[in-house]
């Protein structure tokens, strides 16, 4: 097992990206209600901005913590077979690292413009 | 007595889950759902970026049917993450772990959650 995200050096990454994710998460939900993008330029404009566009370069890896070491938990207790497990996690890897480069990808073409 | 020969308990139906369990299994669902979602959001946040063609596709996509039930999960997946979480945390720093207080706490975290649940679906439909 990776020794990089296991006991407490996972609860401390959990923790800590839960706090950030918590907090910018509710800005973006709050802000996406109660002013929803009329049209594309100003949903381009507003993802281009700069504060806004580094608060969601770093939401992204945090995110990608996050989910890793929650959903590493959840099949350490729950997937017992060795083979099953492995698979399991090397899917959710591959699965996670793709989505986090298609939104960084997705991210930095908007703030270029 | 080798591990394997372990008595194991686990009746689900005859197992009476404390409300405490439940928030941290309800949790541990939402949880799993927000990850499941989560290529669809990159999808649409993708699709949405590219051009005013993408957005207008984007926008017809989270009008459909399917997807107002998919934003009504996350809906739920998000506020009980958050809220059940936010008690994690507080929970980790001392605060509220005696036992009527982290009763008290759960109930409020999976009715809250239910409560903004409602309110997103007003609002989705």
């Amino acid at each position: 097992m990776s020794r990089r995200a296991s006991g407490l050096r996972a609860w401390a990454l959990q923790r800590a990206s839960a706090v950030y994710l918590a907090g910018f998460g509710l800005y973006l939900v709050l802000h996406l209600l109660t002013q929803p993008p009329a049209d594309h330029a100003a949903w381009q404009a507003w993802v281009a901005r700069p504060w806004v566009n580094l608060g969601l370069l770093l939401f992204v890896p945090t995110l990608l913590i996050h989910s890793w070491v929650g959903m590493r938990d959840l099949l350490i207790d729950y997937v017992w077979p060795t083979g099953a497990r492995v698979l399991l996690l090397t899917l959710l890897a591959f699965g996670l690292v793709a989505s986090g480069l298609w939104a960084l990808q997705a991210l930095i073409l908007a703030r270029m413009g | 007595m080798s591990t394997d020969q372990r008595p194991v308990f686990l009746e689900l139906w005859r197992i009476r889950l404390p409300i405490t369990g439940w928030v941290s299994i309800l949790h541990r669902i939402s949880g799993v759902l927000l990850v499941l979602l989560l290529p669809y959001g990159v999808y649409l946040l993708d699709l949405s970026l590219r051009d005013p063609q993408g957005f207008a596709t984007a926008q017809a996509i989270l009008g459909s049917g399917p997807a107002r039930f998919a934003l009504l999960l996350l809906a739920w997946s998000l506020a009980h993450h958050l809220l059940a979480g936010l008690r994690f945390l507080l929970l980790d720093l001392g605060i509220g772990v005696e036992r009527l207080a982290a009763r008290r706490s759960a109930g409020i975290a999976i009715a809250a959650g239910l409560a903004l649940t409602l309110i997103a679906g007003g609002l989705l439909l």
